[in-house]
């Protein structure tokens, strides 16, 4: 498992690795919609919360495929599959790895973001903290639907379909908590509801994707 | 008497449904046409909505068959990874462009009616939101469906996202009705229920619920005659699929 | 360590394409697959690997000790040839590369990214990963191709060396190793259509 994780991590590091690819896509929208909304600076401070969410469900979204897919194609998960791991543990590992090279840059990234849409001094906390609880939800339930798709040639757009809908609780939640945040209300509903959704997907999901899995390396 | 699973087969099921076919299709005419022309033309106007309020006859059918006609796909996608039935599997899919245009008539005549009483097209109302996302549902597992060649790879595959899929949908109804409660307080002009059968029939006297529960029996049947024709059809294509493949192989 | 394959019909895409194969491989013992393309070797190896359930039949394999290699390597272009076999073995809980690197001549690769070496040597690269993985039943779909006739040779000595210690393969390659083995054509297995019934998951539709 441990050498799942670390060649995984290698590999995104290395040239044509992607990584990064989510946090410049996170840029793009961040930079994108005062030019789109106009620049007045309270309306920026309404929104920010949910652009901040919106830019990172979509930079995770944009890197789902290559949770499993380059695997799929070298022969990895044929290999994996026949290996003492189990598959649950691996596609545990492969969304771990995505959310370490993807959903960790993303909240790094969110509070010096979060200058740029005039987000309001006490909304940092908040917003950092409803993406490092909610990020994890998104790697799990984009894995899920990388394996549903790893076999479908082309399977970005059909991934992006049916992760749409899966994705709608987690940023419901998420962007409802960094709102409040920053509205100084309270918090407690919409964070014990993320907290409760990635720990649900995080304990449950695993066994789905390797269940799809299995199905698709038949 | 067998056990209902003698149905399970594919040509004992086709020659059953060739026989019910025509009479539940008939019946499910007559019903939703009668229920409709009684509720259209024999029911008072509403005395505050006026005659807009029978859009309800088609409004309320349809939206209790969208939420249904998902229901029914993921019971049988449970009984197809369970027990391996063929024909379950096919159903689920024969179900599911039905699903679809019912969620969709569920939308349209939601839209028309609102905007003369909400006076707009479309409000983020958590249940229209809620239908909004299970379109979005229906949509994606067809795509998987229509997407996947090997076709008992594409029914496990199907059946496992009705699972995961029912589970977030129920999950989406929540954060659904969270997020607009949360967003938009005081929104009460909607007041969410006004549209459910179940409070019509208390607010809507007998006058109305006698021709409404005619059209949504109309619509389960029509639904029922669907499904076994559209199941049929599939039944057909795979047994041409069956019968080319060993020509080839021959 | 005994493979033992009974009375198994496998299927591709719905169709079956072998049936009633049965075969035993013991300790030191390897088998050769024969016939044309198409019949359903590859779809065999890959029962018998435990990627796909036999379509009838029973395949009994010891837990955990088939290693299977077929025309994907499993290797990635931006790890060197050490850090590929280094994995896998870490995958397969061994930690002796040294010998597979030995047995298949990549010594002055090792440091080399995988995505820089021909096609042979990739072959090689992917072929020494069964060393790493420790087990005893080799499954091989075309292990020869793109390879010289050194390397071949570098490959029957791999596997000649394998069942020495006790280890048994399965193949379906169209060379002469020059190994004392069994050949089993499969073409007489080929599926017989048109009697009924049919076999695939699409009979029940006949």
């Amino acid at each position: 498992m441990k050498a799942l994780l670390v060649r995984d991590l290698k590999l995104a590091f290395r040239a044509g690795g992607g990584f990064g690819l989510g946090i410049a896509f996170f840029l793009i929208v961040v930079i994108l919609v005062p030019f789109s909304v106009g620049p007045e600076s309270g309306l920026l401070t309404k929104i920010a919360p949910g652009v901040l969410w919106l830019g990172a469900l979509l930079a995770c979204l944009l890197s789902l495929d290559r949770i499993l897919a380059l695997d799929w194609e070298d022969g990895t998960l044929d290999l994996v599959a026949t290996s003492p791991l189990p598959l649950e543990g691996v596609v545990s590992v492969k969304a771990l790895a995505h959310w370490l090279t993807t959903g960790v840059p993303l909240v790094v990234a969110a509070p010096v973001f979060g200058v740029l849409l005039n987000l309001p001094p006490q909304g940092f906390l908040w917003l950092v903290v409803s993406l490092a609880v909610g990020t994890p939800a998104l790697s799990v339930i984009g894995t899920f639907g990388a394996a549903l798709t790893v076999g479908i040639k082309r399977g970005g757009l059909l991934l992006s379909l049916l992760i749409l809908p899966l994705y709608v609780p987690t940023l419901i939640f998420g962007a409802e908590l960094a709102r409040r945040g920053a509205e100084g209300q309270d918090i407690t509903t919409p964070l014990l509801m993320l907290a409760g959704i990635t720990f649900g997907v995080i304990a449950l999901l695993p066994f789905a994707s390797a269940l799809v899995l299995r199905m698709n390396l038949r | 008497m067998g056990s209902i699973w003698e149905y399970a087969n594919p040509v004992k099921f086709s020659q059953t449904v060739s026989r019910f076919l025509t009479p539940v299709a008939v019946l499910a005419a007559i019903t939703t046409v009668v229920g409709l022309v009684w509720g259209f033309f024999f029911t008072p106007d509403d005395y505050r909505q006026g005659s807009t309020v029978k859009i309800i006859y088609l409004h309320v059918p349809s939206a209790l068959m969208a939420i249904n006609i998902w229901f029914m796909m993921l019971v049988t996608s449970l009984i197809w990874l369970v027990r391996r039935h063929h024909v379950s599997a096919l159903a689920a899919k024969a179900a599911a462009p039905v699903g679809v245009v019912m969620t969709l008539i569920a939308l349209w005549t939601g839209a028309v009616w609102g905007q003369p009483m909400w006076g707009t097209w479309w409000a983020w109302d958590p249940r229209l939101t809620s239908f909004l996302i299970l379109f979005l549902f229906y949509l994606g597992y067809i795509a998987l469906w229509e997407a996947i060649d090997d076709p008992d790879t594409a029914a496990d595959l199907t059946a496992v996202l009705c699972i995961v899929g029912s589970v977030f949908a129920v999950l989406s109804r929540y954060a659904v009705n969270f997020w607009n409660q949360g967003l938009h307080q005081g929104a009460s002009i909607m007041r969410a229920g006004a549209v459910t059968g179940a409070d019509t029939e208390e607010k809507v006297s007998n006058v109305f619920f006698y021709p409404l529960m005619m059209c949504i029996i109309g619509f389960v049947l029509f639904f029922i005659a669907l499904v076994l024709l559209r199941t049929r059809t599939e039944i057909h294509k795979r047994r041409t699929r069956a019968l080319l493949a060993r020509e080839r192989m021959a | 360590m005994i493979l033992r394959v009974k009375d198994v019909s496998v299927a591709r895409g719905g169709v079956a394409v072998l049936e009633g194969l049965s075969f035993e491989i013991g300790p030191g013992q390897a088998l050769v697959l024969k016939g044309p393309n198409g019949v359903g070797k590859t779809t065999l190896l890959r029962t018998v690997a435990g990627l796909q359930p036999p379509f009838k039949g029973e395949v009994d394999a010891p837990e955990e000790a088939v290693a299977y290699a077929a025309h994907s390597d499993g290797l990635k272009s931006m790890l060197t040839v050490e850090e590929n076999l280094r994995f896998w073995a870490e995958v397969f809980a061994q930690s002796d590369i040294e010998k597979a690197i030995q047995a298949f001549d990549l010594a002055e690769l090792r440091n080399r990214l995988a995505g820089s070496l021909s096609a042979g040597q990739k072959r090689r690269l992917g072929l020494a990963r069964l060393l790493v993985t420790g087990r005893p039943i080799w499954v091989l779909d075309e292990p020869t191709v793109s390879l010289d006739t050194a390397s071949v040779q570098l490959f029957a000595n791999a596997v000649r060396a394998h069942l020495a210690t006790g280890g048994s393969a399965l193949l379906a390659t169209h060379i002469d190793l020059g190994l004392d083995v069994t050949v089993l054509d499969v073409g007489p297995f080929r599926a017989k259509q048109g009697d009924a019934p049919v076999s695939g998951y699409d009979e029940a539709f006949l």
